[in-house]
Formats: C-alpha cells, structure tokens, sequence
C-alpha cells in the first residue's frame, strides 16, 4: 500500500530521530516499533542502525525481533528498508563480528581494504560520495542527479549474488551500496541526511505499492 | 565520485551563535535555528555545532537546545562540547546528532573514546585536538577547556592515541588561527594527518575558498572546517552566512577525489 505509515525498527542503536524527523519534513507518516507485536503489523518497515555488527543483531534479539521481522520480510513480505548497519544486517554475516545477520540477502559485509594499485584511503568512508545504480528500481529512478549521498561507513556487503545489487559506489574501489532482492532493500548511506536525494528516496520508498 | 566535505562550524555561546578571534572576543552572529535553515538551503556536506561554554563552565551539553537546532538539520550534525559521558552520547545521538566528539574528557581518559567507541562505533566517536603552538613539549601542544588549559601529549602523540582508543575521526582545531581567516595552520594540520589513518577535519584560520582547498590537498585533511569564513562578509565582516555551490566545491577540490 503506497503511504501507509512507515513502522521505523527502534532497537536502541540507530538514529532514529533523524529518520523521523526527514519523513515528517516529506508529510510521511511514521512511528517507532521496538516491541514484537507492533513490529508483527508493520506493513512498510524501515531497519535503521548504526554502530558495530554484533551490537545491532544483539539489540534485535534481545527485543525479541528476528523472529517477527523474518515473518515480514519472508512470509508477509512487506518492503523493507535497511539503512547503513541496518543494511549489513541483512546479509549473512560481517567480518566485524561474530554473530550471525538476518541471512536474507546471501553475502556478508567486508572492511575496506585496498589493493596496492590505489592509494590507501582514510577508514571509516566519511563524507558525500555518488551512487550508481545497477539496474532500474523504483527506489533510485527519481532521485535527482548526481545522486550524491551521505556515507560514513568501514564496512561493506559483498554480494554472493550479482542480482542483488542495485547500486555501487566508489571508494578506492567500487563496493556495493544499495541491494534489493524482491520487498528486501538495503542502503549503505544514509538518506535522512542526505538533503533533496535522500528526501526522493525516502519518498520512492513511502510511494512503494 | 567522493568528494572532500566542507563543512561550516557554529560556536554556541550564552544561548546564541557567536565567532571568535584566537579563542576570545565572542562576537554575535545570529540565531542557530535560522542558520541551520539556511544551511539547509544550501545543502551544505556536514555541520559542526560546539558548545564553547559548556566544558569551561563544568556543565553539560544544552540537549534541550541541541534537539531544537537538530530537529531542523537535514545534514549530517556532528556536535562537541561539555560531553564526558557515554549516557551523554547516547542521548546526543537519540536527539538526532550523528557524531559527538570530546576533547578535554578523552585526553584526561582515553578510555572514555574506547567505551563509546565499542558501544556506538567508531564512525560516530571523534577527537578534537585544539592545537597552540609553542605549547607542550614539541612545536604542536594542545590545550583544553577553550583554550585554558595545557594538555601533556602533543598534537601527533593524541591523535595516534585516539586512534588506538577507537576513534572515527579527529578534529585538528588551530587555537592560533581561529577567527583570523589568515590560513589553516597546514604544518598542524599534516603533522596529524601523517600520524594517522583516519579522517580528519581541518579548522581555524579558513579565510577564502582556495585555503579550503590547501587543507585538503597541503594538509592532507578528508574536511575542511570553517567558520568566519561562512558567516561573514567583506572586509568590515558583516554577518552573512554563505557556502559555496556544489559545482564551485567540485572545482575546488579538481572535479572530486577518489579519496585523500
């Protein structure tokens, strides 16, 4: 359903307010969900995050939320949007922890590093940086060029499929920084403070039937 | 593309925005709630807020303020002043603020950086080194507290330190510069960055475009910090705030880098 209110994952790490605030700025409703059965009737769920791997899948398994947030992402397959960490989260696993992701997008996310051709650059990836889409979705098609975007960032998904990628970006070397596999979404950086891009993106996934 | 952020930098003081010259002579420039709506305007890459009251006068960060200048943000904000705590971080970072540095409490305990460094990650945790020289034991000490008092590493000494301890990014701050817009102390600013292999952002002394663009390329900065620069004008320095366009950034920094 397009313009239904965006459910906005709260598990105590990410940095929601931003969110929220940006939403409210584009006249989308939304609300914050940290418990399981608010989560079970999201019907558009945004999965923010910041901070390290293993305290993000910790924070949604002490909330009790995998469960649930498979059942929509799996079964009910409602359209969901991971953001920075929250797009780690979605792939199997991270080289910056132990634990296991939510495994929906197969891959897992890789520190920067960088062959001895290039220059070795700064970590964390910090600043403005532009995003090349992939492939055609919805999510990138009216967000004005030169879609430049926020990211600060040392991890990145690698991709075991290529068909999940839908945008790349470069740092040294190209990574990926959007995924989408079917109602599955993901962004490394971060939209809500990205100006007029992450305000079109943002609105592309409100708009999302 | 990436490109190197030029970020603006507000002082707040006694409730308002104000510049200074060396650390001293506060002069009023406006509002922060209208000059984050300008800024916002002008889509600029990033912008810092510190609070230069707030460690001097032993008090903690004005988060009710703080929310207000947020909420009306939609760059990334990176805030610093008065903080000591990780539950003070924690409650920057739910009112909306992306980045909380700390200066005088991370050098008295450099744990403070790796405490906050595990629980909210590094991208979020910076430094700031407010280098003077001729202070300490090399040519770059580094003082605290706005300015009063004199910390015992050298500038190169904290940041590798920092680093260690998990931080982000450093903010390499010229005490001597500030406020004058004769330059960013480059020699400073490189004596950091050869230090260390995270970001830093260059301040103080920023007095035209071009000196944005030394930073970068002579200093070796991944941000270039300014704050004169951005809210006067003219050589009688009325208030205005300005930033550059995109494309006049993009000519600036050689059409983009791919990384410094």
């Amino acid at each position: 359903m397009p313009n239904e209110t965006i459910a906005i994952v709260d598990s105590g790490i990410g940095n929601l307010k931003s969110i929220a605030n940006m939403l409210s700025r584009i006249g989308v409703a939304s609300r914050l969900v940290s418990r399981p059965e608010e989560v079970a009737l999201a019907t558009k769920i945004l999965l923010p995050g910041v901070g390290a791997f293993d305290a993000g899948m910790a924070a949604l398994h002490e909330r009790g939320l995998v469960d649930v947030l498979n059942e929509r992402a799996c079964v009910a397959k409602v359209p969901i949007l991971g953001i920075c960490l929250g797009m780690q989260l979605l792939a199997e696993a991270s080289e910056e922890g132990e634990r296991q992701g939510l495994g929906w997008i197969p891959g897992c996310s890789q520190r920067f590093s960088f062959p001895e051709t290039v220059p070795p650059l700064r970590v964390p990836h910090m600043g403005w940086n532009t995003v090349i889409p992939s492939r055609e979705c919805v999510l990138l098609t009216h967000v004005p060029m030169p879609r430049r975007f926020y990211f600060v960032h040392s991890y990145h998904v690698v991709c075991r499929d290529p068909a999940d990628v839908l945008a790349t970006t470069s740092y040294g070397i190209p990574f990926v920084s959007a995924v989408a596999r079917g109602n599955i979404m993901g962004v490394q950086f971060h939209p809500e403070k990205s100006h007029k891009y992450g305000m079109a993106l943002l609105r592309a996934f409100a708009e999302l039937a | 593309m990436w490109t190197p952020r030029v970020i603006p930098c507000l002082l707040m003081h006694k409730g308002g925005l104000y510049k200074t010259v060396k650390f001293r002579d506060a002069r009023y420039v406006g509002d922060p709630i209208n000059a984050v709506r300008i800024l916002n305007e002008k889509e600029v890459d990033e912008l810092l807020l510190v609070d230069i009251d707030a460690t001097a006068h032993g008090r903690e960060p004005h988060f009710a303020q703080i929310e207000d200048i947020v909420g009306e943000a939609f760059m990334p904000v990176a805030y610093s002043g008065g903080v000591t705590s990780v539950e003070q971080m924690k409650r920057l970072f739910a009112l909306g603020v992306e980045k909380v540095f700390t200066s005088s409490a991370a050098l008295a305990s450099p744990d403070l950086v790796a405490d906050a460094a595990a629980r909210f990650g590094s991208q979020s945790i910076g430094v700031v080194l407010d280098v003077k020289r001729g202070w300490g034991s090399s040519r770059f000490g580094l003082v605290t507290h706005n300015g009063r008092r004199k910390a015992e590493l050298t500038a190169a000494e904290a940041a590798r330190l920092m680093e260690g301890r998990g931080a982000g990014e450093l903010l390499v701050n010229s005490v001597d510069r500030d406020g004058t817009m004769t330059g960013y102390d480059l020699e400073a600013i490189r004596t950091v960055t050869l230090a260390v292999g995270i970001p830093v952002i260059a301040l103080g002394g920023a007095g035209s475009l071009a000196d944005l663009a030394r930073a970068v390329r002579e200093g070796g900065a991944s941000a270039a910090a300014a704050g004169s620069l951005f809210v006067f004008t003219g050589v009688h320095r009325a208030v205005l705030i300005t930033y550059p366009a995109q494309a006049e950034i993009e000519r600036l920094f050689g059409g983009g880098c791919d990384g410094a």
